[in-house]
């Protein structure tokens, strides 16, 4: 409230509402929950969930077959080890960061704007980071060996190897995960009850009581809500940087050019930043024109994601420019020729369009029109989640397919099972979504109900 | 609004959030069980063989020396499997009747081999040498247990790399004097006696604790 107010002293238009007009509490309650409970399963529902849901059978398929065949049906081949696997890996990862942030950080800084956007965004967050540590545990070649990268007591006497960063990689994102869901199951609480004392339905009733714990929104569980949700949100708070700061190590600890680098962990936590809002608005726009959301996930919310993106954006740009610098003023050979590699080898496609999807295009966020305007945003958004994508793999697979060694080099095709794999870790994403938009209150009941109750008390005095 | 849920529901859900903790502990600690247990080990199993032979007998009762069969064991990494001419040395003039020898017996007459069963088999991926730990003081009974009590013979150790590493990590705990090497009798000194005999051993038969993981995993 303060911020706003100081909008006004600093002579800045007062910020549009963050819910349309009108909305009361029994408003926002019903038009929330009636998406789950009296809206039934729509036809446009079932079908997209059919295509998500096709595209995890694939998933199941080439999982199979890479369970009998091995990794080799993929195109990772010395010296580029690390393929698609790897790419996918972080650009999930990154995408599973914008869901804590909204959540944990705008919360502790007491963002108002997050509270229509947090519920989904958090959900986007854990279904990514789901399919995220898919992709080192099928990359591994033996998934079903993967309790080795756990410490526990076994009869081999063998701890995992501390020193090496993929190991630091599964408590990064296994904390990442548990406190994300933790926080997201806490939030739910109150509309889970909410839910059960709507629904007519017995099951129903008897699944989200099961789920809401007894809540009875007694003062004592306000209290102990609003505490666990501080706590968690303090926890998180470091998880946001740290994961990817940790996933920044699985390469700057390796000496290959173009890895290793300091300015990583913080070019990744910003490009992890930048893809997670690109996300957020991936989905929010048609969930918000199809589920007819306007009035709570409001213009005001879609152009301030559109500004974090910007500034992200900005972030990134600095890092790759660092980057190409330190390569040339290193004087270092194999770091130059990186470089030279990336704008001159045989990818030079791919860099030149990640320098354009996620430098050159987001710049026309500066425009309040293309701010404003839903299907840019949304075609930037698109652009911005290809152009990390991208940012990935030239990381990757430049470095790696062009090492120290020219006899070894080797170019890097993905084959039809690397893109099958990756097109059905959507499947995966879109069914868990699709799930998650039918069953839950996609958006936060009881923090719109506070956003009501703040804004009209606001109104007398403005 | 009705109740949905009676008013138990409480005391079920408290134990089951408890309870799952605890189960998932025993679940944990029941997995660990199996792993150790002879069950899954073969650990103290005897095997049946071709021909009941016995170690009690042979090596304990009659006092052969493990090296009359086991002849590669101070060169090679193998400590081998003596051929059936090993066998009727002995028996082509004693116990000749004996019908519970016929299938020696054939072996010599077909010259095919007896087929033994293997009781200590490391995997393929471990690269083990006896000619080192016999050269280095470490004795016959330290990984193969009482042989000279086991009438068929089992296998003493879990051959699990913690029971390697047991041994690797601590080898003054297990060094004997290199004239005791093949007594199957041997009774280690006990505790800190045979820790001092230990250091003083490691120190002069330069025994080095490797435990880098290509050691045995070459």
């Amino acid at each position: 409230m303060d911020s706003e107010g100081s909008h006004n002293i600093a002579g800045v238009t007062e910020p549009e509402p963050l819910i349309g007009p009108g909305h009361t509490f029994e408003t926002v309650t019903d038009k929330i929950s009636s998406i789950v409970l009296t809206r039934g399963t729509t036809p446009g529902w079932v079908f997209g969930f059919l295509i998500a849901f096709s595209l995890l059978m694939l998933l199941n398929l080439v999982v199979t077959l890479l369970m009998i065949k091995g990794v080799g049906i993929w195109g990772i081949r010395v010296p580029t080890a690390w393929g698609f696997a790897i790419v996918n890996f972080v650009w999930w990862i990154g995408i599973g960061h914008a869901g804590t942030l909204i959540s944990a950080i705008l919360l502790l800084l007491h963002q108002k704007w997050r509270t229509s956007i947090n519920r989904f965004a958090e959900a986007m967050t854990i279904f990514a980071v789901m399919c995220a540590g898919m992709f080192p545990l099928l990359h591994m070649g033996r998934p079903w060996l993967f309790f080795y990268l756990m410490p526990y007591p076994n009869p081999m006497w063998m701890w995992p190897q501390f020193r090496s960063p993929l190991v630091w990689d599964v408590f990064a994102v296994s904390t990442y995960f548990t406190v994300s869901l933790l926080f997201w199951f806490v939030g739910l609480i109150p509309d889970l009850a909410t839910l059960r004392d709507r629904a007519k339905n017995k099951a129903a009733k008897i699944i989200y009581g099961m789920l809401s714990m007894g809540w009875r929104g007694s003062a004592v569980h306000w209290s102990r809500y609003e505490t666990a949700s501080l706590l968690l949100a303090g926890l998180a708070t470091p998880l946001v940087v740290s994961v990817h700061t940790v996933v920044s190590f699985d390469f700057t600890i390796g000496i290959i050019p173009g890895w290793h680098t300091t300015i990583f962990p913080p070019y990744f936590v910003a490009g992890a930043i930048y893809s997670g809002f690109a996300m957020v608005l991936t989905l929010a726009i048609p969930i918000r024109k199809y589920y007819h959301l306007e009035d709570l996930v409001t213009m005001r919310h879609l152009e301030t994601m559109a500004k974090v993106m910007l500034a992200t954006g900005l972030i990134v740009a600095y890092g790759y420019a660092i980057e190409a610098f330190m390569a040339i003023y290193s004087g270092d050979p194999y770091e130059r020729y990186m470089l030279w590699n990336r704008i001159h080898g045989p990818y030079r496609g791919l860099y030149f369009m990640l320098i354009a999807c996620n430098i050159v295009i987001p710049q026309s966020l500066w425009s309040r029109r293309v701010r404003r305007s839903i299907p840019l945003l949304f075609i930037v958004s698109l652009v911005v989640n290809t152009g990390m994508w991208l940012e990935r793999f030239v990381i990757v697979v430049i470095s790696l397919s062009r090492d120290f060694i020219p006899s070894s080099w080797a170019v890097y095709l993905p084959t039809k099972w690397d893109w099958a794999t990756y097109l059905g870790t959507f499947g995966l994403f879109f069914t868990l979504f699709y799930l998650f938009i039918r069953f839950l209150p996609m958006i936060s009941i009881v923090e719109v109900r506070s956003l009501v109750h703040e804004t009209s008390e606001e109104k007398p005095h403005s | 609004m009705s109740q949905i849920f009676h008013r138990s529901t409480n005391l079920v859900s408290r134990v089951s959030i408890y309870g799952a903790v605890l189960i998932i502990g025993a679940l944990g600690y029941a997995l660990y069980a199996i792993a150790m247990s002879p069950w899954y080990t073969d650990q103290n199993v005897k095997r049946q063989q071709p021909v009941p032979f016995s170690h009690r007998h042979h090596a304990g009762e009659l006092g052969i020396d493990c090296r009359y069969c086991h002849t590669s064991v101070e060169k090679s990494s193998f400590a081998g499997v003596p051929p059936t001419q090993t066998c009727m040395t002995c028996h082509s003039q004693i116990w000749t009747n004996a019908s519970m020898l016929e299938p020696v017996r054939a072996s010599y007459r077909d010259d095919t081999s007896i087929p033994w069963i293997r009781v200590n088999a490391l995997p393929d991926f471990v690269y083990f040498d006896h000619s080192i730990h016999i050269s280095k003081g470490i004795g016959c009974t330290t990984c193969h247990g009482q042989i000279a009590e086991m009438a068929l013979t089992e296998r003493a150790g879990t051959l699990y790399m913690s029971w390697c590493l047991n041994c690797h990590r601590q080898p003054e705990k297990f060094v004997r004097d290199k004239s005791e090497v093949f007594n199957p009798f041997y009774e280690p000194p006990s505790g800190a006696k045979q820790l001092e005999l230990g250091r003083k051993l490691v120190k002069e038969y330069k025994i080095q604790s490797y435990q880098h993981c290509s050691t045995c995993h070459r």
